[in-house]
């Protein structure tokens, strides 16, 4: 009856990802959007968007190959499929020991470079463009994120994300300097893989923000709506991600009653909410960045997560 | 009774055969497809009796001694787990590349300068594993550098292959010295040359030091290990592409069967600072084999600095095992172990698809440059895709074989902070960093390879004219793009195929993963850490058509084609992104510093009616600082020398005159 219960749960989980990823985007443009004085679009917009484009036929250049075709609903997948080993409201799921942080972040790096291979497949320079631009901020961002992992690693002795979220939310983490510095690092190697501003705009493609949106051009209709849901679901991702490790307050605990599977439930929206105003002052607050000012940001992030590893080094010999 | 030892001593003994039959066979068109099905078999042979070793009941460590070489030592064989293991991965890169040169063996211009060193070449490689005293070793070493030699050498009208074969020659020559100075150590004055002996004997430090050293020179410089790899990125793209693979593939490996033996086995409890030299090494060889793999736009030219890139991560590995092991954590050693000897597999089954599929592109297209390719997929659909998985299993992208690998790596890399040593404890982060960067270079290295040659518009008319490869070469392709997603999908029963190795020279090793359910992967408990990539694959593959399913039936099916947008220019195959342009970001942001990338615009003034010139500079440190020394050296050295050839009689007999006195002087003495 528990196994049943879990599968239940985890299928619950997989349908909620699902389900809030367009509203999360629509919710931080909005934001955005009230705070830039502007009225915005309805938060629900991005699920009318994926309705629309969904519907609409899709229009291929005259070279793209099975590849392009094929590659938004890998991307679509294997970023619902990372999305989804990230506890969210409740720890220790069936399926939560598929992968563990590690192979999460690979998962992506192999989203990441099927959608830059079709962004080449076309053979027009935008896609070149957004392709070499990409996959230059995702070298810059995945030592951080190693050297991150490393430093949670050494904290909470595991990579599995539930073992983690158990550990922090246990009175033994108590504040470290350590782990403030890992979540900025986060943080930054967060937007950058998102895209967001001042690495990348993902609301528009003019010449200056031409990674994503650059690599995409070609795409139209459901495909394009896939890549999009896609992107939704990062953004919801790495939210979730820096939820579960940095406030994993509210967390169900594995075989937890109903009760708290509902309070998890509640907690991971709070959690959501207020990530996502923090996320639009902060894009509204600074400007975008040149292309090549990003490794200074990123190497900031990577020295960052070095510090804190070496602290944690220097406090562990007490 | 036969053993298994008997029947792989006959099966090189088979390849000498063969090499000496095609020699006979010379040009004719049946050599070819004789010398070629005579090594398929024996290869598959040799596989298939290693797994037997390695995996079955056959009693290992078995013993084998011929009456032949010195009298007093013999020529002596021994079958362990670890030679049994290699010799798995040489005869599945063997048999792919005899399967493939069936087919890709007729474009061969002159194919008796390739089917006698072909067997012979094999044959080196199966007897240096099988070796069980100093002098086999270095026999069967010796005759695998020269026979690739020779077979690098095939196309020698070519300059750079000349060039290429000297520089080969040289370094093997000296990593061959070195070797010979190691185990002339190992022997000790009582000149024991069989490994039993060096085993037992008790080196000082010193000597361990020395040959330490010396079988990093020797060993490392076969594997491609930074700073002594210059040779590898010439040699191994020289050579018929069925060769490539199998240097870059196979033969790196033996190099490394080599360094394990001897620092593993022969050399026994080793200091924890012998692992600062290995890390540090492996992973400069990762960071710069990947960096300039990006730089290169020759396709064979990027695989093989990419191999570098692959022993680097390798040797870290090594180093981790060795690091554990000298602070006595031997669960974490042999996870270490483990991971190692997984990717020594991974790498030579992906290396060698990825160098068949050169190979294809280049039987097709005559184009090794990727400049000049492009728009492949839609020509050679095969070929494509088994490059493609080939692509992302190098990058090392679940759910594939090369991530499985790099996963342990990082599993092993994590276990660091228990180590004793306070520089080893941040020496490893660092490694970690490096690791994860050259990781992700490599999937930008690979996207750009496949991108570029595969993707957009054909770059010229030989690539517009491309067929799909023959039959042969696209079921070795089929066949070893299956062997990337099954061991990427099934890492537990390779690492507990590895369990015995690791058992034999480490004392410990993995736990079970056969028992864990799911068939996921835990290396040290699943709390920690687990993977499972054939519960992500089906979940990404039954979603991923689910999804589409459904959009189409629900949503939309249409589709229609129309021009790609070029902002109202019209979209021409010269205007792509080219290999340089795609490197371009990468190369001024860590090109700039490690290999001094300069770019230097030449731009006519408004109404100047001259071209536009670019062009990049990119300095190899390697070479320039310690190599172009060197050369400067000998070649002072020899036009000083030379005025000794041009001296009169009386200078000569003078000469001889001073010689005898001085001698007669030190006698004397």
């Amino acid at each position: 009856m528990n196994a049943a219960l879990g599968l239940l749960v985890q299928a619950l989980h997989l349908a909620l990802i699902l389900a809030i990823a367009p509203l999360l985007t629509g919710f931080v443009r909005k934001v955005r959007a009230r705070l830039l004085r502007r009225k915005g679009a309805p938060v629900l917009q991005p699920y009318r968007d994926l309705a629309r484009l969904l519907r609409k036929e899709v229009v291929l250049a005259e070279n793209a190959s099975w590849l392009f075709r094929v590659t938004p609903y890998l991307i679509f997948s294997a970023t619902w499929a990372a999305a989804a080993l990230v506890p969210t409201f409740a720890a220790g799921l069936p399926f939560s020991w598929l992968a563990d942080l590690i192979a999460i972040v690979a998962l992506l790096g192999s989203a990441r470079f099927f959608l830059a291979l079709a962004g080449m497949d076309v053979g027009t320079s935008f896609g070149g463009i957004g392709a070499s631009r990409e996959v230059m901020i995702a070298a810059l961002a995945e030592p951080a994120m190693l050297v991150i992992v490393f430093t949670l690693a050494l904290i909470a002795g595991a990579t599995q994300l539930s073992t983690v979220a158990a550990f922090m939310s246990s009175s033994e983490v108590g504040l470290r300097v350590s782990l403030g510095m890992a979540l900025i690092a986060l943080v930054i190697v967060a937007i950058a893989e998102n895209g967001r501003i001042p690495v990348d705009n993902p609301d528009t493609h003019l010449e200056l923000t031409m990674v994503h949106e650059a690599m995409v051009l070609e795409y139209s209709g459901r495909h394009l709506a896939m890549i999009e849901y896609a992107s939704a679901l990062k953004l919801l991702l790495y939210m979730s991600l820096i939820g579960c490790v940095f406030v994993p307050w509210g967390l169900a605990a594995p075989g937890a009653g109903l009760e708290a599977y509902a309070i998890g439930l509640a907690a991971y929206l709070g959690k959501l909410a207020v990530g996502g105003v923090l996320l639009a002052v902060f894009e509204t607050a600074i400007a975008k960045m040149r292309v090549f000012r990003v490794p200074d940001f990123l190497g900031a992030a990577l020295m960052l997560a070095l510090l804190g590893t070496l602290l944690l080094f220097v406090t562990r010999t007490r | 009774m036969i053993s298994p030892l008997h029947l792989l001593v006959a099966n090189a003994a088979a390849l000498l055969a063969l090499a000496a039959i095609a020699i006979g066979l010379g040009r004719s068109r049946l050599g070819a497809t004789l010398t070629y099905g005579g090594t398929l078999a024996v290869s598959i042979l040799t596989a298939m009796i290693a797994a037997w070793a390695l995996l079955g009941p056959a009693s290992v460590p078995a013993l084998l001694r011929l009456p032949l070489g010195l009298p007093w030592l013999g020529v002596n064989f021994r079958l362990d787990t670890l030679a049994a293991f290699f010799l798995l991965v040489i005869g599945i890169g063997c048999s792919a590349s005899s399967l493939h040169a069936l087919g890709y063996g007729r474009h061969e211009t002159s194919p008796e300068r390739v089917l006698p060193f072909f067997p012979a070449f094999l044959a080196g490689m199966t007897l240096v594993v099988l070796a069980d005293d100093a002098f086999t070793f270095l026999i069967a070493w010796e005759f695998m550098s020269l026979a690739s030699w020779a077979l690098v050498l095939a196309h020698h009208h070519d300059e750079e292959s000349q060039r290429a074969g000297f520089i080969y020659l040289v370094m093997a020559s000296a990593g061959t010295l070195c070797l010979l100075l190691a185990f002339g150590l190992l022997a000790g004055p009582g000149g024991a040359y069989g490994f039993d002996a060096i085993r037992a004997a008790d080196h000082g430090a010193l000597a361990t030091g020395l040959v330490l050293v010396l079988v990093l020179i020797g060993a490392g410089s076969k594997a491609g290990i930074v700073p002594l790899h210059v040779w590898l990125p010439l040699a191994h793209p020289a050579a018929p592409s069925h060769v490539s693979a199998l240097m870059s593939g196979v033969m790196t490996k033996v190099a490394i069967y080599g360094f394990v033996r001897v620092v593993f086995d022969l050399l026994g409890g080793l200091e924890w600072w012998v692992s600062v030299i290995v890390l540090v090494l492996g992973a400069a060889t990762a960071l710069l084999g990947i960096l300039h793999a990006l730089m290169e736009s020759d396709l064979k030219r990027v695989l093989a600095y990419s191999t570098i890139e692959n022993v680097g991560i390798i040797f870290v590995s090594l180093g981790l095992a060795l690091a554990f092991r000298a602070n006595g954590m031997s669960e974490a050693a042999a996870l270490a172990f483990t991971a190692a000897l997984f990717h020594v597999l991974n790498h030579s089954v992906f290396k060698s698809l990825l160098f068949f599929g050169a190979g294809a592109i280049l039987a097709a297209t005559g184009e090794r440059n990727m400049e000049r390719l492009g728009g492949l997929i839609h020509r050679m659909p095969v070929v494509s895709a088994a490059f493609l998985v080939g692509c992302v299993s190098v990058a090392a992208l679940p759910p594939f074989n090369g991530f499985a690998s790099e996963w342990l790596v990082f599993q092993a890399i994590l276990l660091s902070p228990d180590l004793a040593q306070w520089n080893l404890k941040l020496l490893v982060p660092a490694v970690g960093g490096v690791l994860a960067l050259a990781a992700a270079l490599s999937a930008a290295c690979f996207v750009r390879a496949f991108g570029i040659s595969f993707l957009g518009r054909p770059r010229s008319p030989a690539a517009e004219r491309a067929v799909d490869a023959n039959r042969h070469s696209l079921s070795t392709m089929i066949g070893l793009a299956a062997l990337c997603l099954l061991a990427g999908l099934l890492p537990g029963l390779v690492i507990d195929g590895i369990a015995p190795v690791s058992q034999a020279l480490i004392g410990d090793s993995m736990p079970a993963q056969s028992r864990i359910a799911w068939l996921s992967i835990a290396p040290i408990a699943q709390s920690r850490s687990s993977y499972n990539g054939l519960l992500l694959f089906l979940f990404i593959a039954v979603s991923a058509s689910l999804a589409a399913y459904v959009i189409h039936r629900v949503a939309s099916r249409e589709a229609r084609r129309g021009p790609a947008w070029g902002c109202g220019f019209p979209v021409v195959p010269a205007a792509q992104y080219s290999a340089d342009s795609f490197a371009q970001p990468i190369r001024r942001v860590f090109g700039s510093v490690l290999l001094r990338a300069r770019e230097r615009v030449n731009m006519p003034a408004p109404g100047e009616l001259r071209p536009a010139f670019f062009r990049v500079e990119l300095h190899d440190f390697v070479w320039e600082k310690l190599y172009a020394p060197i050369e400067r050296a000998i070649s002072f050295g020899a036009d000083n020398l030379n005025r000794l050839q041009f001296l009169t009689i009386r200078q000569y007999l003078s000469l001889v005159f001073v010689l005898l006195v001085v001698l007669l002087l030190a006698l004397a003495l």
